[in-house]
């Protein structure tokens, strides 16, 4: 018996819009995933927290108030300090090509912006986890 | 953690007290891999210090919020708390929401507090799988209270009571008359019983239903001297939460060095191991008669056999597979 594929979504900071991520959320639990939701408001820390607590394979940040360029480095940094520096790290929501393309430079696996339908993040996270490997 | 790290090299690092080699070596262990086995054999001899309280009720009785309320008390106190929170999984896809930290946000900065969620994964019983791995790897860790919240459960998913040192049943006022409190199942288990949401009117009638319940007889497990308090609690106002702490740590107490507690100690560890006996003998029945199943239940369907003659020779297919495992194993130490 495989293990269903964990999931930590996060919303940070004063970002207040949830409808998306509760659909993302959804979607996963409806393709087998253990998805665990944070809520609204949390900060770099208490994510980061959690997704090293919780052994995810995946943390997802949905972002739509522009601050993934503070927000990322962060929490790249805090998983490095944690020892978790294996974690997959996506980020979705609205957010400008150029930061998309620094995004992934920082080490974000996979950028899902608001028109990603939902059957293509479940095969993006499938995939990526899939890639690498056991753990 | 960059490359692969065996699971018995996680133990000292487990030990130490770091969040990504617990959090690690419970994943190993949720996914019942054979390489983790050692590990948590060696982890379960490390375990055994901590005070296991089970926290268990109906869905949306305030479990979450209490343990998250509770937690915050005990770390004023200086316990290293872990929190092992249960929720269930899709029947359909397997998959799962896991919650239960969103009402435990006020501790999420918190250092000294382990939160970890897990899914039933079908297990039945309020309860998952790896939820006892789970507790003995925070354990060795050093954390020295651990609460096991199971999933919202209803009359009768009381396996927590063989789980647990302390067993705290929340109900939430206005879920039925004096009559469900006499009923057999969940509120016989409580070593503490709290109503919740004590904010609320009508909660005056259940704390008096529930007070009447136990005196009409006696609680089965609770050492002699010990009478199961019903106690209100109201995370509005904090009422309660004081008084609940008062009673956990009393039951440790009153629990640890007595004959009630030894055997309840007993209880547990006989528990544990029917259910890893029945969990292994539950996967070899899933794997030997996999393919069989299919082709049998046709013939049910069609009526053409009934399902007790079908369901023995079904069994019979995984009886046969373990007589083959047996004499394997006996001509190999022969």
């Amino acid at each position: 018996m495989s293990q269903p594929i964990r999931v930590l979504l996060a919303k940070v900071g004063l970002d207040g819009h949830d409808r998306g991520v509760k659909i993302v959320a959804r979607a996963l639990r409806d393709a087998g995933m253990d998805v665990i939701y944070t809520g609204l408001h949390r900060s770099p820390e208490e994510v980061v927290t959690a997704a090293v607590q919780e052994d995810v394979d995946v943390l997802g940040v949905s972002l739509l108030s522009g601050v993934q360029m503070t927000v990322f480095p962060k929490i790249f940094d805090l998983l490095r300090t944690n020892g978790a520096d294996d974690m997959i790290v996506v980020a979705g929501g609205v957010m400008p090509d150029e930061d998309v393309v620094n995004l992934k430079k920082m080490g974000v696996s996979e950028v899902l912006l608001q028109d990603t339908p939902p059957q293509l993040i479940i095969d993006t996270l499938t995939c990526l986890v899939e890639e690498r490997g056991a753990r | 953690m960059g490359v692969y790290l065996p699971s018995v090299e996680l133990i000292a690092r487990v030990q130490r007290g770091e969040p990504a080699a617990i959090g690690r070596l419970i994943s190993r262990a949720e996914s019942g891999m054979a390489e983790a086995r050692d590990a948590l054999a060696r982890i379960h001899k490390l375990a055994g210090r901590a005070h296991v309280v089970g926290m268990t009720g109906v869905p949306g009785s305030g479990k979450s919020t209490l343990v998250s309320q509770l937690a915050q008390r005990l770390r004023a106190g200086g316990d290293k708390l872990g929190i092992i929170a249960i929720d269930p999984s899709s029947p359909y896809s397997g998959g799962s929401i896991l919650g239960d930290r969103i009402r435990m946000s006020d501790l999420s900065a918190d250092p000294g507090v382990y939160i970890r969620s897990m899914a039933t994964h079908g297990a039945t019983g309020g309860m998952a799988r790896a939820a006892l791995e789970a507790v003995d790897i925070l354990d060795a860790a050093g954390f020295g209270v651990i609460i096991l919240e199971t999933v919202g459960v209803g009359q009768d998913e009381v396996e927590i009571v063989r789980a647990s040192h302390t067993t705290v049943v929340v109900s939430a006022p206005g879920l039925g008359d004096e009559v469900q409190a006499i009923k057999a199942g969940l509120l016989e288990i409580a070593d503490i019983h709290v109503v919740s949401k004590c904010d609320r009117g009508d909660a005056n009638r259940t704390l008096t239903d529930l007070k009447q319940m136990l005196t009409l007889g006696i609680h089965e497990q609770a050492p002699s001297d010990w009478a199961v308090p019903v106690i209100g609690t109201s995370s509005v106002s904090g009422e309660g939460l004081d008084e609940l702490l008062g009673a956990i740590a009393r039951h440790r107490d009153l629990a640890s060095d007595t004959d009630a507690g030894r055997a309840r100690r007993k209880s547990i560890a006989e528990f544990r191991l029917r259910k890893t006996a029945e969990n292994l003998l539950y996967d070899r029945f899933n794997a030997a008669t996999a393919a069989a199943s299919a082709k049998l239940a046709e013939q049910l369907m069609r009526r053409e056999s009934d399902p007790y003659s079908l369901a023995e020779e079904l069994l019979s297919t995984t009886l046969e597979g373990e007589g083959d495992h047996e004499r394997d194993v006996h001509s190999k130490s022969a």
